[in-house]
């Protein structure tokens, strides 16, 4: 090659000639979760899923906020939900939070918690078989041992098929 | 070209802490307080949304994703500007300039209390090979900085602590303003060196708070209870380089302020302007940004500090909200901040600190340590400028 074409070819060692400085950045923080989110959260560690009404459009917002970010105004009517509900999208993730190739695949998905007129959050689905999952499939929060519940969103370990299937 | 004017405003308050509220509920607040005072409907009247941020702030990468619903912008034109809260402002008047939009919502929030360690963020700002490396705390580039001016204009500590004392006292009479105080030199002097020349009194305190200010066309305002018009508007940084840049001089005030200027129409600023809210992070930067605004000369700033000159019944009342000093410092959103303080004060509206016979008002921003960033913005109870 190097009689073909003039010059020298680059190597390794001439790329570490090349200087990098390194920094690790010290940013931590400590969300204030607020009115609305504080009391899903409290609700998680009870084992239970609570939403807000907005008298207005009277969707239910789940996880619930102190506003209805359609109709612009402040929402406060507190409703107990059912732990059930239906998978509106799903993907099966193949690599880690760092792009690391994992065996098992994770099952992340957004459910549609029953009686919240389609809203509800992302989470993730478990004892469930990859290829059966499917779009519109019911499915049943498994909680945490009370014990081991903080107040967090994987206070549910996550969601399975309910009894009963699709 | 199209008038813009200021046509409501609505701010928190701040506070050193908030752990009740979330950032989006805080910024729920500010935005329904300045709709209600704009007598806007958001969800159908506003045109256009522009929040300042900072990723490194906020604690979330690409914050514009969380910008709509506190502020009425799901489904609507939304943009965030990485910058100062000013600078949204001048984005926000450019698209009504721009004939995009008739009314415009700009936002601005400091949840700086959810921050564990503000001092790694702003080491984060320095230039990462050559400053960073060198391992100062950021602050002590307003410690460099403040030496040079001192040596340069001739000016003392005790004369920067005179604004600490001034602005600390404007405090008291302000709600909004958590650091109102009845301080005397001596005080501001004696407090713990931090940066030699800076000690601790000269430094603002990072708070909480949010703040929006809705702006609008010609043809909306004029319909509007009290608006306040945006007659100038002006912007500039200086070299990042911190062996190129004027230590003495902030150059970028200057040439910001002289673009607000010729957009305003003014000619003589001392005579033209009824009051001022300048950057007041750290004490010196308020005489300095003075000097650099054309308001007085260079050197002179001092002078005019000690005869009372920018008391609130003084020829030029400045930061007569208390400023930074007496405010505390939210980051991105004291530009808006200085905004909401010259509104209220244009409109009569500033309680015990009202100056007498506001009509016209300068307020300038400055993006903080280690930046050569600043803004200026020029407000009139009259529109006025060239066309």
């Amino acid at each position: 090659m190097s009689k073909e074409y003039p010059g020298n070819p680059l190597n390794s060692k001439d790329f570490k000639k090349a200087l990098k400085t390194k920094y690790v950045p010290t940013a931590e923080y400590a969300w204030s979760a607020g009115h609305a989110i504080n009391r899903f959260l409290t609700g998680l560690k009870e084992g239970r899923i609570l939403g807000i009404k907005c008298r207005s459009c009277e969707r239910i917002l789940v996880p619930p906020r102190a506003f209805c970010e359609e109709c612009f105004i402040s929402v406060d009517e507190w409703v107990e939900l059912k732990d059930t509900g239906t998978v509106n999208t799903f993907a099966i993730s193949y690599l880690d939070t760092m792009a690391n190739r994992i065996k098992k695949p994770l099952l992340p998905a957004v459910i549609e918690i029953d009686g919240a007129g389609g809203n509800g959050f992302l989470h993730m689905l478990g004892e469930v078989d990859p290829k059966k999952i499917k779009i519109g499939m019911k499915v049943k929060a498994v909680w945490k041992p009370a014990k081991d519940r903080k107040g967090d969103i994987t206070d549910i370990k996550y969601f399975k098929p309910a009894r009963g299937g699709v | 070209m199209e008038k813009v004017a200021i046509i409501g405003v609505g701010f928190t308050g701040a506070r050193p802490d908030s752990p009740e509220l979330s950032y989006k509920e805080l910024m729920y607040e500010a935005a329904v307080k300045a709709y209600e005072d704009s007598n806007v409907d958001p969800r159908k009247e506003i045109g256009s949304f522009i929040g300042a941020s900072e990723d490194f702030w906020d604690g979330v990468s690409i914050f514009d994703e969380y910008l709509p619903d506190q502020i009425g912008g799901a489904l609507r034109p939304v943009c965030s500007i990485c910058n100062e809260g000013l600078h949204a402002l001048a984005t926000g008047v450019m698209h009504i300039r721009a004939g995009i939009a008739d009314i415009v919502a700009v936002e601005a929030h400091s949840k700086v209390s959810d921050v564990v360690n503000p001092e790694g963020i702003m080491h984060f700002a320095l230039d990462p090979i050559l400053d960073r490396t060198l391992d100062y705390n950021a602050h002590v580039m307003a410690g460099l900085e403040m030496n040079r001016y001192l040596h340069e204009a001739c000016v003392t500590k005790e004369e920067c602590a005179e604004v600490v004392v001034k602005n600390r006292a404007n405090a008291l009479l302000n709600p909004y303003a958590p650091y109102g105080a009845k301080l005397c030199i001596d005080d501001v002097l004696d407090s713990t060196p931090t940066y030699e020349p800076l000690s601790e009194l000269d430094t603002s305190n990072l708070v909480d708070g949010a703040c929006v200010i809705v702006l609008a066309s010609e043809k909306v305002a004029r319909n509007k209870r009290a608006p306040v018009w945006i007659n100038g508007v002006g912007w500039c940084n200086d070299t990042p380089n911190v062996g190129l840049r004027d230590w003495g001089y902030p150059r970028y005030v200057r040439l910001a302020a002289e673009q607000a200027y010729a957009d305003a129409g003014i000619t003589n600023p001392y005579d033209e302007i009824d009051i001022a809210e300048v950057d007041d992070s750290y004490s010196y930067k308020e005489l300095q940004h003075l000097e650099a605004l054309r308001l007085v000369d260079t050197g002179e700033a001092a002078g005019f500090l000690c005869e009372g000159a920018f008391d609130i019944n003084g020829e030029l009342p400045v930061n007569a909200s208390g400023g930074s000093l007496g405010m505390g410092n939210l980051l991105d959103t004291n530009g808006l901040v200085k905004t909401f303080e010259a509104v209220e004060q244009l409109r009569g509206m500033a309680g015990q600190r009202q100056v007498k016979e506001a009509e016209s008002a300068l307020v300038q921003s400055w993006r903080g340590v280690p930046t050569t960033s600043g803004a200026v913005m020029i407000l009139g109870n009259e529109p006025s400028g060239g066309d």
